[in-house]
């Protein structure tokens, strides 16, 4: 184990997989010569050359339709969005023709793409550089939704998105990026689309929580339990498709469940989890599906608004709390 | 008729001499003549409720898409939008298995998923018809920058409408093949009509070909009505994105005879406007350079047309037979690598 940040996670499965497959080459704003926005992709410029590693213009919906049509033909295009606040021009190719194309074509055509980079809250940027739009591309059969929380599932899932035939929309947490932890040296390391984790195991209460939102109810669970309550914090890490199996039977053992998440709360990913929920595991429930989402609203700029528009670890412990009735 | 570019860097290219040996000629008016017949079938069958949906027919552009994609060689690509079923023949799709895709059928080249609006095959990499106005643009683009960057020989022919030209797709795909050098030919269809919007009232600046100086490229304006026309420039187009993977914009000014799909009425433009453009329909005139030229013979065109006509009745027949797809294929091809949860 080496202990490293998400960024040098992501930068690592990046430099792997770029050496371990010739069909695989990263495009985007900065990633080159800037070395990335977010630094992610550091020296991959140097150690694969401009062919693989490749400034685009500012021309979002032109890049990403472009890495369609070159996965299509056979290449593995990773496509970094500077952030996934400006995938939305671009979500033309990624639903209409990503998502699609392997079915509209009866088969013919797989789409071995890559959509990655950091989303969700950031840090005083308002409304239009900090948001989560993770449900939007969840809503879509044909994509699959990675969101990872620690650096080892970062370079872990990263991998498999890489190596997946489908479209994978990968969402690094952008607050997330100087987070360090333990990661697996070994190259062949990986972690499989589709499998939650559990970060923590508790007998009270279940806690869903995924990206920024894990080490928050972590932390929850770690005050709660000085207070006698076993929280269980699950993970789902991969968004579409949903492990929800491992929800549910986390639900049938603890009989109560918070949902915990950044995003809006209408038609939300939490919202979709709740549903299931009910639908598969409602005699189990002690009391009703709780969500602690950020707020309806656009993020504001200013710092005091800002912090209470993202759920905090109090949010957590108090919604934990109710549905306990405690 | 067509109107002149009013740049005079934009001259039409129209009415080459005739230098194609005799197979090379019948099979182009083989092919013009099928995708006529074909698409006057489809309009009965769609009018008959075989086919559903969006329906858009090609009739009048023929010479379009049957020009440009005889220059292809078979490995070369073609991508393109909705109103493609002529195109997909021409790039070598069975009449019989576009006909079945359009009745919805197993046996359709899309396995009865796609529609008219979805024809796909990868055997002769015809990578579909794309619904969004545009949209294969990029995608084009992309799969030009894998034949480079495989470095292959291989060249994309992208076809679109005019309207798609006020797309952003269209402008930021351009910027990019010009700048990166792809070898991608993209192939404006001026119909003149964007469904029932004219050009005139949609279009700033209506040359389009001559929108490529605002990425550096090399661009011809060509008379879409002139199959030989169309072959040559394409030809031309070939030449520098297989030598030096150079883009061209190829803007080929045309006419569609029908509404802009089997529901529009097109009450937009006169029966004489039709009528002015089918005094130079592409087959009548390319039969006739060939009977000039002493190529074919009134017996060769009754012959053809015979031929075409059980062909086109065959892919009929075949749409007919060919099974409904199982209801099982409602939940494949959604994901080439399955996570069953």
């Amino acid at each position: 184990m080496a202990v490293m940040t998400m960024r040098d996670a992501l930068n690592l499965a990046l430099r792997e997989e770029l050496a371990r497959d010739k069909s695989v080459f990263l495009m985007g704003e900065e990633v080159a010569e800037y070395q990335g926005a977010y630094k992610v992709t550091r020296g991959l410029l140097e150690e694969f050359g401009p062919k693989r590693v490749i400034d685009t213009p500012i021309t979002e919906l032109g890049f990403a339709g472009l890495g369609v049509g070159a996965a299509m033909v056979g290449l593995r295009p990773i496509v970094e969005f500077m952030t996934f606040n400006f995938s939305i021009l671009a979500t033309d190719q990624i639903i209409n023709s990503a998502a699609k194309m392997l079915y509209m074509s009866g088969g013919q055509f797989k789409i071995p793409i890559v959509f990655r980079g950091p989303g969700g809250s950031a840090y005083q940027v308002s409304s239009q550089h900090s948001q989560s739009i993770e449900s939007w591309y969840a809503y879509f059969p044909g994509l699959k939704v990675v969101m990872p929380a620690t650096p080892a599932d970062a370079k872990g899932l990263l991998k498999s998105a890489i190596r997946d035939d489908d479209p994978v929309i990968f969402i690094e947490q952008e607050r997330m990026y100087g987070m360090k932890g333990e990661v697996p040296e070994d190259k062949e390391f990986s972690i499989p689309l589709g499998v939650a984790e559990i970060k923590r195991e508790g007998t009270d209460a279940t806690i869903v929580a995924r990206s920024l939102m894990v080490p928050v109810a972590l932390k929850a669970a770690e005050e709660l339990a000085k207070d006698g309550v076993s929280c269980e914090v699950i993970d789902p890490r991969t968004i579409r498709p949903l492990d929800i199996k491992t929800i549910v039977e986390s639900v049938k053992k603890t009989n109560r469940v918070v949902i915990a998440e950044e995003s809006h709360p209408f038609a939300g990913v939490g919202a979709e989890i709740s549903a299931e929920i009910n639908e598969r595991a409602f005699d189990y429930l002690d009391a009703p599906v709780k969500r602690v989402s950020g707020v309806d609203v656009p993020m504001p700029y200013a710092k005091n608004l800002e912090r209470l528009a993202v759920p905090d670890v109090a949010e957590v412990i108090a919604a934990v709390r109710a549905v306990s009735y405690l | 008729m067509l109107d002149a570019p009013t740049d005079a860097r934009n001259q039409i290219s129209r009415s080459p001499a005739i230098e194609e040996d005799r197979e090379t000629l019948l099979k182009i008016l083989h092919q013009m003549l099928l995708i006529r017949r074909f698409e006057e079938k489809c309009a009965e069958s769609y009018s008959l409720g075989k086919i559903g949906g969006f329906c858009h027919l090609y009739i009048g552009q023929e010479a379009v898409g049957v020009g440009a994609i005889s220059a292809l060689r078979d490995d070369d690509y073609v991508i393109t939008s909705y109103r493609e079923h002529g195109q997909a023949i021409a790039k070598g799709i069975s009449p019989e298995a576009v006909m079945a895709e359009l009745y919805g059928k197993a046996g359709g080249c899309s396995q009865g998923k796609g529609g008219s609006m979805h024809l796909f095959d990868k055997r002769v990499n015809f990578l579909g018809g794309h619904g969004i106005v545009g949209g294969q643009i990029p995608l084009a683009t992309g799969v030009a920058f894998a034949s480079k960057y495989k470095e292959t020989d291989q060249v994309t022919l992208c076809f679109f409408g005019e309207a798609a030209v006020n797309q952003g797709a269209f402008h930021e795909s351009l910027n990019m093949a010009q700048l990166w050098k792809l070898p991608c030919i993209y192939i404006c269809e001026n119909n003149q009509y964007g469904m029932g919007t004219s050009l005139a009232r949609a279009m700033s600046l209506q040359n389009v070909a001559e929108k490529a100086c605002a990425y550096s490229m090399e661009s011809e304006f060509v008379d879409g009505m002139d199959v030989l026309a169309m072959r040559r420039a394409t030809q031309r187009a070939i030449k520098r994105a297989r030598e030096n993977y150079l883009p061209t914009l190829i803007e080929a000014r045309t006419y569609r005879y029908m509404g802009h799909s089997m529901s529009d009425p097109g009450n937009y433009r006169t029966r004489a406007e039709i009528e002015k453009y089918q005094e130079r329909d592409p087959i009548r005139i390319f039969t006739e350079a060939l009977k000039e030229n002493g190529i074919v013979t009134d017996k060769d065109i009754a012959d053809l047309e015979a031929q075409v006509k059980e062909e086109v009745e065959r892919s009929v027949r075949f749409a007919e037979e060919s099974p409904e797809p199982d209801p099982s294929e409602l939940y494949t091809n959604v994901y080439a690598n399955p996570i069953e949860n």
